[in-house]
């Protein structure tokens, strides 16, 4: 078993560097030209910032102001050192992410941000990972990236979810202290080498001859220069706060929103929507009265995001409660539903559906009485409570006495009120797997711009783009995780795939072969690549790769140690209901139904060097090795078929079998495999086999031509060299 | 190649019927529609649409150059399907038929039609373009590129999508003759349409969503079929009773599956899945993938039917018999023992079943070097029958010889004995079976036992029903389902028993809910296989197998 997985694990790092490969020769053969033309694009981007304002009205004094200081910087140039690897747009879980696997891959990085303040801020609810998410949060870490240790080393309470549906779907969620996640993060940000921190809102994109991106310009009139710029722009786009029927330009609420980007992402060709999501009200603990409510406490056994056990330190636990919604809630919001914006009909933007308002839920689900709700703490020197699935677009004088209809709740006070934020983003068809756009070469996008919610995601994307980023500055091939190496790979390509409409979040019904993708295995699949990548020092390298060898080990004296009776044999023929032969294995025993390793160590046949989590790895491998192997061939057949690539020239609206949306819709993504482009929105099924018979016979036809060149051409060559010869009169009939 | 009864069902069953190509069938119809042709005075509206429909045509044609030849196209892609293509569409073996048809199919089908063709009446003819009304007939003739006529016909314009393959289609009803119907395919293809592989008329309909997969293929097996039970059960597939199945399968499994994902993702806001309905849901489905298993074993009976043996000492009526059961005088039957020399040949059908009888030389130790040969290839035949009919003669009873006859049978079947036999015991009408007691110990040689009487017919119905029985073919029933499964959708079938029983057993074992999904995952692929929603490499291999395309 082991060794078959691991080779299978091979197998999917070797499909990156050829996926990879792919974007070699796009890249190489840009290495550094920018220190060339960069005072001609200059003036270049002078002209566009005259022609965009006279285009928006509202734009105008931005422009001028930025192209006029470019034009000083002309006068200066010698003088500045503005000048980047990469330019990092945006300090949130993206931005983070991304700036630090930059930095940290040795590209030369700035992170701008509009308050310095709110680097890695929780807006929403503080916590991370949960169902699909914590799968993210492990890959992220076993690229090398962050969230999974702050996460690890902020944490409140900690979870894990779903034991009993199988280790696939097991997540790991932990409650974190949003100050402390802030700071932890901040402080990682500011002592990290070769990245530089400032505050700025970014207003334009600076542009070069050859549609690639040369730098970003400030509001304040600043440019700043880089051959990669990553823009992670959150909520915070054209940003727009409601709460009720009042509203008022802001990111989040308290801070400002940013402007002018997206009018000029919009003037470079990108398509822009909108987008809502919300939070609800925080409370203050010290007015909830719990003695009524059911407690959430915390794993007894702390799970942990990080492989890496230098984060494993355990804390003390912070308790979660357990309220619902009563008859008068949900008579309160009826009566009122006029007044959410929603239902009242003044928000268009569509909000997440798995993370609906309390008006949602009870507009869809008429016939449920009462919802769950979770009040959950949001640090320890704070007095906030976060009443998770309570978020609601009411007014906020019917907000307090919504609040007080839930049991325990009766006497509370709100300190913040629920908001909902709408902002701009860019459909992720725009971009490819690399999250670099299409449009523009150098430019990457992150997070919620991309239309997605939540920060595991956004991480993920992070990571991504910052590396990316970092190697398309260095005239690296950039990296891509297929859909079926990772939750990140599938998150990338339901993005980059579908014209997604609303806030996309990580599911784990979203992988289909999730059982190949457990949070247990994260390292065996990414930790190579990150090492890689230089994302992985020596230090963690080693642990990786004695954690290999230990339960390879492990595996191995299971499989040669054989028991016969005992007390081992008895218990374990109670638990699974099943006889015990005489010299069983000991792999055999993990194999039937319900026996634990846990069983194994109780009756001293475990082994005492292995961790938790290698028992784990151990437990599952073996456990359900028929379940992976056939998981595994599944996975195999895809590959095959679904990489087939598709040629970039194809032109779809040629292609008359094919129904009309399927034609539109494929010229748009233009997907590169086979595999995307029947992911692709409106491409049906019968749309792929008209593709493949197209292809295939494209195929043929170019085989047949082959062979018929090569045919003549021996005969050609039959008929100059051996014109005498016999040959000639076989071959010409 | 010729596609005539599926051209046949596809006019029964659209809705804007219009005659077939048989004159016999169809006359009432026809006469209703070219009354209407003639006489009635045409709605204005109809006919604008298509002159505007018309028009968008012709500068598809004259944008594009369609004169390729058959086979050296070396264009773009999109060759496949936007070329015009044109087929001989009716038999050319045997002896002419009196009426042939030219069939055309796509972009271009009208305006190359109607370069060729000049409808007899003149209203008509006053355009610059033909412009015909779908699934009206009209008549006239066709013209080779001089302007010589060449052929009288009829023309049966169907626009798409209402056609056979979903684009427009045009059918020349000419004389049945090879030369008429080879200047008038010349004449289109000199107006611009290229001649159509094998198959590729129904590959267009499948590939315009017409037919799925399984549809197409039973339209290549209706065209092909010998018996009625054969047509019948390929015309079912086509009316996709089959494929309704499958995808009423496939539908269930992702439903199921839906249902089992929602709770990994929102296990607070879903109740819990009720595991009794979950398991009695997939027990009908594997079921309902038995039950289509089962015909699978018809399927291969409909297509190479069955060999029947029929083998016994001399002289006990074995040549008889089969003269009784094909109701012909095929073999010579005389009182001489060993008249029979080599194996005679019958074809009778058993309820739709072709079923060859093989009447061999009574197998007797014998001088005669003829009777010898003919004695060895007796034995040959019975080892690799299908059927082995043990014949006895009822005045004589269970012989020692008899005894060392299927002896002899026995050992040379070594291994496979698994070849069913029947015991006859023939000659009843001059032993009252009273006498045949002997017949119970034989109980365990034979899986069944029927007296005949090869002079009076007696007993030939109770020997094709132990023959159904011992095919399998009583499990099929008579009415309702009659679709059958070829070998490759039954191995997806398999596959996706296989997958169903392992899904079983995993809840059974109460192995965790997330588990459950791989096996149903494998289902769905499997049952996608075979409509064709899913397509792996083979599936494209078979397309191309079947289609001829892009050699």
């Amino acid at each position: 078993m082991a060794t078959t997985l691991s080779l299978h694990l091979t197998r999917i790092v070797s499909q990156f560097s050829v996926h990879s490969s792919l974007f070699s020769p796009l890249s190489s053969a840009k290495q550094r030209p920018r220190l060339l033309n960069c005072r001609q694009s200059l003036r270049f981007h002078g002209r566009r910032g005259f022609f965009v304002s006279s285009h928006a009205a509202p734009r105008r004094l931005f422009s001028i102001s930025a192209s006029t200081t470019s034009q000083e910087w002309d006068k200066h140039s010698d003088a500045s050192n503005e000048r980047y690897d990469v330019i990092v747009v945006g300090g949130g879980h993206a931005g983070c992410e991304a700036a630090l696997s930059s930095a940290r891959i040795g590209a030369k990085t700035l992170l701008l941000t509009l308050n310095i303040d709110r680097i890695a801020w929780q807006p929403c609810n503080p916590a991370v990972g949960g169902p699909a998410k914590s799968q993210l949060v492990h890959e992220v870490d076993a690229l090398g990236g962050e969230i999974g240790k702050v996460a690890d080393r902020c944490y409140l309470q900690k979870r894990v979810l779903n034991i009993s549906r199988g280790p696939a779907v097991r997540a790991l969620r932990a409650q974190t202290d949003k100050r402390e996640y802030a700071s932890e993060m901040k402080k990682i940000v500011e002592s990290t080498p070769n990245l530089s921190i400032r505050e700025a809102m970014v207003t334009d994109i600076l542009v070069g001859k050859n549609d690639n991106v040369e730098g970003v310009c400030t509001f304040f009139g600043m440019n700043f220069y880089a051959p990669s710029v990553v823009l992670t722009t959150g909520t915070f786009m054209s940003g727009k706060i409601w709460v009720g029927k009042a509203s008022m330009p802001a990111g989040r609420a308290g801070e400002s929103a940013s402007h002018g980007l997206t009018e000029n992402l919009q003037q470079l060709g990108f398509e822009t929507d909108r987008l809502k999501t919300g939070t609800p009200a925080r409370v203050d603990c010290r007015t909830v009265d719990f003695s009524g409510l059911e407690p959430q406490h915390g794993d007894e056994e702390v799970n942990w995001f990080s492989y890496d056990p230098d984060y494993h330190l355990e804390r003390e636990q912070m308790c979660c409660y357990l309220t619902r919604t009563t008859k008068s809630t949900h008579q309160l919001i009826k009566d009122n539903l006029h007044e959410t914006p929603t239902y009242g009909g003044w928000v268009e933007a569509k909000g997440p559906r798995y993370c609906p308002s309390i008006e949602d839920k009870i507009v869809r689900f008429q016939d449920k009485e009462s919802h769950q709700i979770f009040l959950e703490p949001e640090g320890r020197s704070v007095p906030e409570l976060y009443v998770q699935g309570f978020s609601t677009g009411l007014p906020e004088r019917l907000q307090l006495p919504l609040l007080r209809t839930l049991p325990g709740l009766e006497n509370c006070s709100m300190l913040r009120p629920a908001y909902a934020v709408e902002y701009d983003y860019f459909p992720a068809h725009q971009c490819l797997p690399s999250l670099m756009t299409k449009k523009i070469e150098g430019l990457f996008f992150s997070g919620q711009i991309n239309g997605t919610t939540g920060y595991e995601e956004a991480a993920a994307q992070g990571i991504v783009s910052g590396i990316n980023a970092a190697r398309h500055s260095a005239g690296k091939s950039l990296i891509v995780l297929e859909r079926e190496t990772s939750y990140i790979g599938t998150l990338i390509d339901d993005l980059v795939t579908k014209d997604l409409r609303e806030p996309y979040r990580m599911l784990t019904s979203r992988s289909e072969h999730r059982l190949f993708l457990r949070s247990d295995n994260a390292d065996n699949r990414l930790t190579p690549l990150g090492r890689d990548i230089g994302l992985i020092d020596d230090r963690r390298w080693k642990i990786y790769l004695d954690k290999k060898a230990r339960i390879l080990e492990e595996k191995q004296r299971l499989k040669t140690t054989r028991i016969s009776g005992g007390d081992l044999a008895a218990e374990i023929t109670e638990v699974s209901r099943q006889p015990v032969r005489d010299s069983s294995t000991l792999e055999s025993l993990l194999k039937k139904p319900h026996v634990q390793y846990k069983i194994l160590d109780k009756h001293g046949f475990g082994n005492n060097l292995l961790s938790r989590m290698d028992k784990e790895c151990v437990e599952i491998d073996i456990k359900y090795e028929g379940f992976i192997v056939r998981q595994q061939n599944q996975l195999q057949q895809m590959v095959n078929r679904q990489h087939r690539q598709l040629p970039d020239d194809l032109d779809y609206y040629a292609m008359t079998t094919l129904s009309h949306e399927a034609r539109e819709k494929l010229s748009k993504v233009r997907p590169r495999t086979i595999g995307q482009a029947r992911r692709v929105g409106g491409v049906s099924p019968a749309d792929v086999t008209a593709l493949l018979i197209i292809l295939e016979s494209n195929r043929r036809r170019a085989h047949e031509e082959r062979k018929h060149q090569m045919l003549t051409s021996i005969m050609a060559d039959a008929n100059q060299e051996v014109s005498e010869s016999p040959l000639k009169e076989t071959i010409s009939p | 190649m010729a596609l005539q009864p599926a051209f046949r069902f596809l006019l029964r069953h659209l809705p804007a019927t219009i005659s077939s190509i048989f004159p016999k069938l169809s006359i009432p119809v026809h006469r209703k529609l070219s009354i209407l042709n003639s006489s009635s005075p045409k709605p204005i509206s109809p006919t604008t649409q298509i002159t505007w429909r018309a028009a968008k045509e012709n500068k598809l044609v004259s944008d594009k150059d369609e004169r390729f030849g058959n086979g050296t196209v070396s264009s773009a892609e999109s060759v496949v399907n936007s070329s015009t293509i044109a087929a001989i569409v009716t038999s050319l073996c045997g002896p002419p038929a009196a009426v042939g048809i030219v069939r055309l199919s796509g972009p271009s089908a009208v305006s190359i039609v109607g370069r060729v063709f000049r409808p007899a009446s003149k209203k008509k003819r006053r355009g610059p373009d033909w412009s015909p009304v779908s699934h009206v007939v009209e008549y006239g003739v066709v013209v080779d590129s001089h302007g010589n006529v060449i052929d009288e016909v009829l023309v049966v314009p169907m626009l798409g999508p209402k056609s056979y393959t979903r684009e427009d289609v045009v059918e020349l009803q000419c004389h049945g003759s090879e030369v008429c119907l080879h200047r008038v395919l010349r004449a289109c293809l000199d107006a611009g349409a290229r001649i159509a592989e094998p198959g590729e008329f129904t590959l267009r309909a499948f590939l315009n969503g017409r037919l799925d997969l399984s549809q197409a293929e039973n339209v290549g097996k209706l065209i092909s079929a010998k018996s009625v039970a054969v047509a019948d059960s390929a015309l079912a597939g086509i009316q996709g009773g089959f494929s309704s199945l499958v995808k009423s399968l496939r539908a269930q499994c992702i439903k199921l599956l839906t249902e089992i994902e929602a709770r990994l993702d929102f296990d607070d806001e879903m109740p819990p899945l009720e595991l009794n309905p979950v398991i009695d849901e997939i027990r009908g489905m594997l079921q309902e993938v038995d039950d289509a298993l089962e015909t699978a074993d018809y399927d291969k009976l409909l297509q190479s039917g069955l060999q029947i043996a029929i083998v016994g000492r001399p002289n006990v009526g074995k040549s008889s018999l089969l003269n009784a059961w094909s109701k012909s005088e095929r073999a010579i039957v005389t009182e001489i023992a060993g008249t029979t020399r080599d194996i005679v040949e019958a074809n009778i059908s058993v309820r739709g079943i072709p079923v060859t009888l093989l009447d061999t030389a009574g197998i007797r130790d014998t001088d005669d070097i003829v009777e010898k040969i003919g004695v060895e290839r007796s034995e040959a035949v019975a080892t690799s029958a299908d059927v082995i009919l043990m014949t006895v003669s009822a005045t004589e009873g269970w012989t020692l010889e008899d005894e060392k006859l299927l002896e002899r049978i026995q050992c040379n079947k070594s291994g496979s004995s698994s070849t069913p036999g029947v015991l006859v015991i023939n000659k009843i009408d001059c032993a009252p079976s009273s006498l045949c007691d002997w017949v119970n110990t034989l109980s365990s040689s034979f899986n069944k036992h029927v007296f005949t009487s090869a002079v009076s017919g007696q007993g030939i119905p109770d020997l094709e029903a132990a023959i159904i029985e011992l095919a399998g073919l009583n499990r099929i029933p008579t009415g309702g389902r009659k679709w059958t499964v070829n070998q490759r959708q039954c191995e997806q079938l398999v596959r996706t028993r296989e997958a169903f029983i392992r899904l079983k057993s995993s809840i059974e074992e109460e192995i965790p809910l997330d588990f459950w999904t791989i096996d149903l995952r494998e289902a769905a692929l499997a049952l996608g296989q075979i409509s064709g929603e899913d397509i792996s490499e083979e599936v494209l291999s078979n397309i191309f197998g079947k289609f001829c395309i892009g050699k």
